[in-house]
């Protein structure tokens, strides 16, 4: 499956956010998609997910996304929004089945694969030992657990999370990642909008570094974090160093 | 297992509500029976018992029914479509209107003639009130949006009510206006019954079909989007259906208050807060509950009858204190 996205161009309250970032992904791949605040990340993510207007085009296995049916769409393209919560008390287990909505028949039960698919999207988030806990008492870190669980259980081709560890400790950030990552090695495509650049860098396959609504750099962790594209793009003097699974990015100064 | 629950809690509402139907065929003022005088020996003593069940038992218990459905139906899906467990059917102004509607044709002297003009009247409020909803709120209205413009119409209708009120030429239409208001299901018709029954049906299905999309929204507008719920669509099904229904039950029976707000909260604690499991038992206990409210007015023996609508007022109110409390409890 391949996610083209061309020229795309949206606007927020009359600013133009997005300015044609063009960019196609293909086959299993682990995406991150970083870039300073107001850069236009969360605009493109919901443009993808077709929660707003755009111009340009996007579009998923050769069909343009507008022209895919909205319950066929639900099931090709997840998305977990920031901040995602739960405004009912459910137990955590009935919050994980709400992602297998776009493939229940009308008038018809949740079916075995149903069933399979929520136990397996538990299990890959490791929240299934809260299965019958209301999720609202559950820790921020088992929150977040539960509700990634939730995009997880639409085994959708594409799934889109914006900053899914941002509220997290670093143990439940690593956790987050890791299972992003697990879900990317079962052959999907995952879409993060990430602030933390070490994270980013260590998981990701590849990044997408936007800046005003372009593509700025576009490429491998170590391509992309770059000295001066940290001081381009962020404003910031960083120390870079590692590489792999240690790379790590520490912003130090402003730039004057 | 916990599908065989959700079932048996279904049944369980559905045999009380089934119980309390008959009961309030058969059960007279003061607890008198009805079923032995429907075989009476003495022809003119039987014959006048069946014309009681089926000029006025058989359409009181039948607006329990349908209302007390109606209104717990309603009120789910509200508190679910809002995502507040504070919202009440008569939020969105179709009530309000309703009410206006059918103390207008009070007020012009016309209930007199032709009782089917009250809920002609009522039905016709309740639409002119959804019109009036749609405009203001537009195509792809927020949620806020639509609380203050429902809450804007009923603020005005209601003004409109007083102001009908105020200038009625006879005590004698203030006195059936006021009684009226106080909602009840006595002295209703059975060609009233008919005339509201397929506004109430045909709004319960459009408010039925927005289960899952209730479900979805416990994540947020967004997410619902995301998993494939048309947002404006879900938002005018729900808000069509419960200005449909509880503006043809309010048409003939009068406002009657609480019932829509506190059932969905009486369910919860046996099915969960999942809102689309919600919507069939809320249902079930809205008419099981109005039911036996309307059991309860008629079993004193001296005086008028209490009215209804004032009697689920004051059970419901304290029961909306106890949550209040509850609620800042919970989350202080």
């Amino acid at each position: 499956m391949k996610l083209r996205v061309e020229n795309l161009r949206a606007s927020l309250g009359g600013a133009r956010v997005l300015r044609g970032p063009s960019f196609e992904v293909e086959g299993p791949s682990f995406i991150g998609l970083v870039g300073p605040n107001g850069a236009g990340k969360t605009t493109l993510v919901r443009a993808i997910a077709g929660l707003i207007p755009f111009e340009g085009d996007i579009s998923l296995g050769g069909i343009s996304v507008d022209a895919i049916e909205a319950r066929a769409r639900a099931r090709k393209i997840a998305y977990l929004a920031q901040g995602a919560e739960s405004h009912w008390p459910l137990t955590a287990e009935r919050l994980v089945a709400l992602g297998r909505l776009p493939h229940l028949e009308p008038f018809r039960a949740p079916q075995p694969a149903d069933e399979e698919a929520i136990e397996h999207a538990m299990e890959l988030a490791d929240v299934a030992q809260f299965r019958h806990r209301d999720v609202l008492t559950l820790s921020g870190g088992e929150r977040a657990r539960v509700l990634l669980a939730r995009a997880l259980a639409v085994e959708a081709n594409l799934l889109l999370v914006d900053e899914p560890v941002s509220s997290l400790d670093p143990y439940h950030q690593l956790g987050v990642m890791d299972v992003l990552r697990a879900y990317v090695d079962r052959g999907r495509m995952v879409i993060a909008v990430l602030h933390d650049l070490s994270l980013a860098a260590r998981f990701c396959d590849r990044l997408i570094l936007l800046d005003e609504g372009v593509i700025h750099a576009d490429g491998s962790p170590a391509q992309v974090l770059t000295p001066e594209t940290l001081r381009a793009v962020y404003r910031v003097e960083a120390q870079i160093g590692g590489e792999g699974r240690s790379f790590f990015v520490q912003p130090m100064k402003r730039v004057e | 297992m916990r599908r065989h629950s959700y079932l048996l809690v279904n049944l369980g509402l559905a045999l009380a509500a089934a119980i309390f139907f008959l009961a309030s065929i058969y059960v007279g003022r003061g607890g008198e029976l009805l079923l032995a005088k429907l075989h009476a020996t003495d022809g003119t003593d039987r014959a006048l018992a069946w014309l009681i069940l089926e000029e006025v038992r058989l359409p009181r218990a039948l607006l329990g029914l349908l209302v007390g459905a109606t209104l717990g139906l309603t009120g789910a899906a509200l508190q679910g479509l809002l995502r507040n467990p504070l919202a009440e059917p008569g939020l969105i102004g179709a009530s309000s209107g309703a009410a206006l509607g059918a103390v207008l044709v009070f007020y012009f002297g016309l209930a007199s003639g032709t009782a089917m003009l009250v809920p002609f009247g009522g039905v016709a409020g309740a639409l002119v009130a959804l019109g009036i909803l749609y405009l203001l709120a537009g195509r792809d209205p927020s949620i806020t949006t639509l609380v203050l413009a429902g809450v804007a119409i009923s603020a005005f209708t209601s003004a409109l009510t007083s102001l009908a009120l105020s200038l009625a030429a006879s005590p004698y239409a203030i006195y059936e206006i006021i009684f009226w208001l106080l909602g009840s299901f006595t002295d209703r018709s059975m060609d009233q019954v008919r005339f509201a029954a397929p506004f109430m049906l045909l709004g319960a299905v459009l408010v039925a079909s927005t289960g899952r999309g209730l479900d979805a929204l416990t994540l947020g507008e967004d997410t619902a989007a995301t998993l494939g719920f048309n947002q404006p669509s879900l938002k005018a099904r729900a808000v069509l259906g419960t200005g449909l229904a509880v503006g043809a039950a309010v048409s003939v029976t009068g406002v009657i208050g609480f019932v829509g707000l506190v059932v969905p909260h009486l369910v919860r604690p046996l099915v969960g807060h999942q809102p689309g499991r919600l919507l069939l038992p809320s249902a079930l206990a809205g008419a099981a509950l109005l039911l036996a409210a309307d059991l309860l007015v008629r079993l004193p023996t001296g005086g008028p009858e209490p009215k209804l609508g004032v009697v689920t007022s004051l059970i419901g109110a304290p029961f909306f204190l106890w949550l209040i409390l509850r609620t800042r409890r919970e989350a202080p």
